[in-house]
């Protein structure tokens, strides 16, 4: 069931790996060109940051506009709250994490490459600076290792562009989208960093390859952080292709009943226990039907937790991680956050539960990023998956004392 | 075949409201006051109505554009992918 492939090689309590032992293991950094770019597009290989997109087409929109002075960011912001992966990759193995960014550089005609590490992130922002330090000086020269802001939105890529050309991580209006104008004003690539670790791999072992790791018609192995009732939380990977039920077995399986499970964080959606065991985890195919691996979270919600305190509370964190830029995002998400946590205290205001429904739809596409899109995607699937609980607790007029 | 659409920068609108009363056929509010753009291409008999709200923004957030009506495909704005 466990496939390594970027997981492969010293065992996690040796720590990240050096240098040297990465180019024992692996060999050196093969040439990042467009034919890289068509390995990666044969590949499947999607981004691992939420997004699902295809990275050889993501690469090829830079590369086609670059002319030799495009920047790319490696993005290890990670927000997302559920989220340990990224920082994981980056504390065990910077150096495929650096090998990806500089084969992006390479293949998108780049002159500069960025390290966006999250700044609370204390042992991979250490792992990656030490990384770095060990490179040889023309790697070195080219790469940039700066720290992103801790917030949910610092890794948007309009806003990891933002921090470097004006210092502040909020999302821009788009288009122009980054791969056209990014930074200074140049064709960028904001890439998560272990899509980019997957494209170290694939430029040494190929596309073939890379298919083969995964199962049925998915494609590579995926990084998930698993968390909530599970006997052993923690990031682990996996066979794109797997299912729900066998991660959960990887994770000691699950401590108690499950209520739920929480796919892809903040941005994802509950799906419940009975439905979500068979789910195939397939970040291509996920996205095809309309659903989203987002970036790997996998939370179990046991029975004897409330679901409607724990999805107010979720969304009283994306409510609060607004930027603040766009109104729609900022007063909606407000609203609907207070109009949940009074469903959830079970002292909601007459018509809240509607409210929340027409809320959604008005909140939708609305925002310079998606932030609110994911805070409303969110709430809706709480809304289907909790239906009977929110109509039981919007009912209650119990007033709490005050 | 290029046409023309409303545009609006979310992150400069703070909701004067202006634009969705020169421009009712076009643009509602939404229950904080800020626009609602319907989708979709202006007819050249509503361009006077649309520029007039185009000017009278007054932080410059809403533009119009002319779009191509296929656009080619790019990749999403999303978090970090």
């Amino acid at each position: 069931m466990t496939v390594l492939s970027l997981f492969a090689g010293p065992p996690s309590s040796a720590g990240p790996e050096s240098f040297r032992d990465h180019v024992k293991r692996l060999g050196p950094r093969p040439r990042g060109n467009g034919a890289l770019i068509d390995t990666l597009d044969r590949s499947g290989l999607v981004g691992r940051g939420g997004a699902s997109f295809s990275v050889g087409v993501k690469w090829r929109s830079v590369e086609s506009r670059s002319r030799g002075a495009a920047v790319v960011i490696a993005n290890g912001a990670e927000g997302e709250p559920l989220s340990r992966k990224d920082r994981t990759l980056m504390s065990l193995r910077p150096h495929l994490v650096i090998d990806g960014a500089l084969l992006a550089s390479d293949a998108v005609g780049a002159n500069r490459t960025l390290l966006y590490v999250g700044e609370a992130h204390g042992a991979a922002a250490a792992a990656m600076a030490r990384a770095l330090a060990e490179r040889p000086p023309a790697d070195r020269a080219r790469t940039t290792l700066l720290g992103a802001p801790p917030s949910y939105v610092a890794g948007e890529e309009t806003a990891a562009v933002n921090f470097v050309n004006s210092g502040v991580a909020v999302p821009q209006a788009t288009p122009p989208r980054p791969f056209e104008r990014g930074v200074d004003g140049r064709p960028t690539l904001v890439q998560n960093v272990e899509s980019l670790a997957h494209a170290a791999l694939i430029a040494r072992y190929g596309d073939a390859w890379f298919q083969s790791l995964g199962r049925h018609h998915a494609a590579g192995t995926i990084l998930l952080t698993v968390s909530g009732a599970v006997a052993k939380p923690g990031v682990i990977e996996v066979a794109s292709g797997c299912s729900v039920d066998e991660v959960l077995a990887l994770a000691g399986g699950v401590s108690g009943k499950a209520r739920a499970v929480l796919l892809g964080g903040y941005f994802g959606g509950w799906i419940s226990a009975d439905q979500a065991g068979s789910m195939v985890l397939d970040p291509r195919g996920l996205r095809a039907a309309g659903g989203s691996l987002g970036c790997g979270v996998v939370s179990v919600l046991d029975e004897t937790a409330d679901p409607l305190d724990v999805s107010a509370r979720i969304l009283q964190h994306l409510a609060n991680e607004s930027a603040a830029q766009c109104g729609p995002c900022f007063f909606g998400l407000r609203s609907l956050s207070a109009a949940t946590t009074r469903i959830a205290a079970r002292h909601a205001d007459h018509g809240d539960l509607p409210q929340l429904h027409r809320w959604t739809a008005m909140v939708k596409g609305r925002g310079a990023c998606r932030h609110p899109d994911g805070a409303v995607a969110f709430l809706e699937s709480a809304l289907k998956v909790f239906e009977p609980e929110f109509a039981t607790a919007a009912g209650a007029r119990g007033r709490r004392a005050s | 075949m290029a046409q023309t659409e409303l545009w609006i920068d979310r992150t400069k609108c703070d909701g004067s409201r202006l634009c969705a009363e020169l421009f009712p056929e076009r643009i509602t509010l939404d229950d904080w006051g800020y626009p609602i753009i319907a989708p979709g291409p202006i007819p050249g008999s509503l361009m006077p109505h649309a520029q007039k709200a185009v000017d009278s923004c007054p932080v410059l957030a809403l533009a119009l554009r002319r779009v191509e009506r296929r656009p080619p495909p790019s990749p999403p704005g999303a978090k970090a992918s």
